[in-house]
């Protein structure tokens, strides 16, 4: 058939025999793209006379949107937090490995380290698109370090610091720059903390609250300021009492500003929340889940000792502790393995699990335009997915970037 | 004509469905040789995504048609008689309609073709009376003022040019209607009834829209169904090929 489409001579693909998650729910319609996008074939259809170039049957899979990982401090040896002289080859191994997780956009996170860390390190994370060579970076997370000393976890206490002086110079003075950050967490309880939430959010870097000790109209304040993000519920932070719910509580305040929405990072690894507690955020919030890893360098290989920033990190199975101790220190869990295990221990549909690791990431950073759905002219980042979820191929820009051996390898 | 009596809307639908199958496939349609399928236009032509997605996705999307033999009347032309004539001389390129399927309204309407409609009239604007828009009022929320009062429409003539007509009649509300369409008079207060001057017209329905019907007819069709069911059993299939599909002669007509 001649080709009269009107708008592009760009080949169009149609992916049939599937089941794609849109509008919330799973439903059994094709999934068409051209020249990266998502495609409305009705408008193909009718205002270009056009139809598919090639279709593809994907054998009854699930067809999702590319998960989005809003917090990985590294994996497969490389660890964001070190200044290395390969630190470019690091990152690219680490977005190139995680495609076969599910992952198509990330934010590298750097825990807490001194400021010659971040002016080495930031400039060498660059915003970019994924593509075959790996998944997408949207920003830099940095996680710390104006965070409390009480809540520190695994960061390395000597790195703290306060902006009581300088306010947003003193942060800004000690990363360097803020090109390329997406999210900064910090602690909403130090002083001076409600003008750098300000600034920061003029600026569009969406503000977490963690490794804080603060009550919650200290975290609300936080709110009104700006602030959108919870890093890593309950770790890091006071649990909830019943008179002062703390962070904890900002899932059900009623104090945030009309129209806006708070968001919550879960490791749902089974081992940083008892499920009984990820079942109660997820019930008392469900809109504002975003599936995390916190994955450290030693996510991907065996046991053993690895660094996180300027700490070592001991990993037994899938416990990660600072070395010589009970403390918990990232994960070394897998995006599509928190998946599973979220919708297992909340018996959620699988819409819920799919979503809350690809559409909440996207719409806490304000990019649900064109990633984390499958809506027409949205970027063609997706997966194709098993009935157990279980990623079977991984595409950006309609592109397979990853598939399943069938050997299982 | 053929009265086909099935027990519920849903099945009335699949035996239609089948039909309409066999026909295409025994039509035996390929490059240059089109089996023209006609349909009443559903919704007037204001809300153009309205129409066009309904085809879309209840139709188009699931079927393998290529976009440049769909041909829907534009009420946004700018010389809608032009449009109308165009829509003619359309059908007549394709070698005319093999087989026009449609609904009938609660007043009798085949098409847009409200009551009062002439019996040889073709494809032109028309005005819809008010039991039409009530009755399209469900596609715009309810909102009877957001409900085109204009439609272009193919006419009773149209229709009664095509090869053979289906109509599919279900519910206790359309009733009345199948019964002045097939035991009363050819009248064009209720323009369905021109198809029984038409050879060759199958009208399909389920036991509901049968309540105003004369007892006997019912138990006449009812009695054909046997010989009726041989129309689509066996279901045939584009993947036969020569022989098979020539031989399904239609058994008989009345």
């Amino acid at each position: 058939m001649p080709s009269n489409k009107s708008v592009s001579d760009a080949p169009i693909v149609q992916f049939t025999n599937c089941r794609i998650l849109r509008d919330h729910q799973l439903q059994r319609e094709d999934l068409w793209v051209r020249e990266g996008k998502i495609l409305n074939p009705e408008k193909l259809f009718f205002d270009e006379k056009g139809s598919a170039d090639v279709q593809l049957d994907c054998n009854d899979s699930i067809i999702a949107p590319g998960f989005i990982d809003v917090q990985i401090n590294g994996g497969f040896g490389v660890d964001f937090s070190l200044a290395t002289d390969d630190f470019k080859s690091g990152i690219d191994l680490v977005s190139q490995k995680i495609l076969s997780h599910g992952v198509t956009s990330f934010c590298p996170t750097l825990v807490t380290s001194p400021p010659s860390v971040y002016h080495q390190v930031l400039p060498q994370i660059s915003v970019r698109n994924g593509g075959a060579h790996g998944a997408g970076i949207l920003g830099a997370h940095l996680e710390g370090p104006f965070i409390s000393k009480e809540k520190k976890g695994a960061h390395p206490e000597h790195c703290l610091r306060t902006f009581e002086a300088g306010a947003f110079q003193d942060l800004l003075a000690t990363y360097g720059s803020l090109n390329g950050v997406q999210i900064v967490t910090l602690a909403p309880e130090m002083r001076r903390s409600s003008e750098v939430i300000r600034e920061l959010t003029k600026r569009g870097i969406c503000v977490s609250l963690g490794h804080s000790v603060a009550n919650l109209s200290q975290a609300e304040e936080a709110v009104q300021h700006g602030a959108t993000f919870i890093t890593h519920l309950f770790n890091a932070m006071l649990p909830f009492h019943h008179r002062d719910p703390g962070i904890v509580g900002l899932l059900t305040s009623d104090k945030i500003p009309a129209g806006r929405r708070v968001f919550y990072g879960m490791i749902s690894d089974g081992i940083h929340t008892n499920p009984a507690a990820l079942r109660i955020a997820h019930r008392a919030h469900p809109k504002g889940l975003v599936l995390v890893t916190d994955a450290i360098a030693g996510m991907g290989l065996a046991p053993g000792r690895h660094t996180l920033g300027q700490q070592v990190v001991e990993i037994d199975g899938l416990n990660t502790y600072i070395a010589g101790t009970k403390t918990l220190s990232g994960s070394v869990a897998t995006m599509d393995t928190c998946v599973r295990h979220f919708q297992e221990a909340t018996g959620c549909s699988v819409e819920t699990a799919l979503e809350a690791a690809s559409l909440h990431p996207a719409q806490l950073l304000g990019i649900e335009h064109k990633k984390g759905t499958l809506n027409y002219d949205s970027d063609a980042d997706f997966l194709m997915l098993n009935d157990s979820l279980y990623v079977q191929a991984t595409y950006i820009a309609g592109e397979e970037v990853w598939r399943q051996d069938v050997l299982g390898m | 004509m053929k009265l086909i009596i099935l027990e519920n809307y849903s099945q009335a639908s699949e035996w239609a469905a089948k039909y309409i199958r066999n026909r295409i496939v025994q039509f035996g349609p390929g490059p240059g040789r089109f089996f023209t399928l006609g349909l009443p236009t559903g919704l007037p032509r204001d809300h153009p995504e309205s129409y066009h997605s309904f085809m879309w996705n209840n139709f188009f999307k699931h079927i393998d048609i290529s976009p440049e033999n769909v041909h829907i009347l534009d009420g946004n032309a700018p010389d809608l008689q032009a449009e109308c004539d165009a829509f003619e001389e359309k059908i007549k390129a394709a070698g005319g309609i093999e087989l026009f399927v449609g609904g009938i309204g609660p007043d009798g309407h085949i098409a847009f073709n409200e009551p009062g409609s002439s019996l040889v009239s073709r494809t032109r604007v028309k005005t819809l009376a008010m039991d039409t828009i009530l009755a399209n009022a469900r596609f715009f929320d309810g909102d009877l003022s957001k409900v085109p009062t204009m439609a272009l429409t193919v006419g009773v003539g149209t229709v009664m040019d095509a090869r053979e007509v289906m109509i599919l009649i279900t519910g206790a509300h359309k009733a009345f209607a199948l019964y002045k369409a097939i035991e009363d008079g050819v009248n064009h207060m209720w323009t369905v009834s021109a198809f029984q001057q038409h050879p060759n017209t199958v009208f399909v329905c389920d036991e509901d829209a049968t309540l105003e019907l004369k007892v006997k007819t019912v138990k006449y069709f009812k009695g054909l169904m046997l010989v009726h069911n041989k129309l689509v059993e066996p279901l045939y299939s584009m993947k036969e090929k020569g022989a098979e599909r020539s031989q399904s002669k239609k058994p008989y007509s009345d």
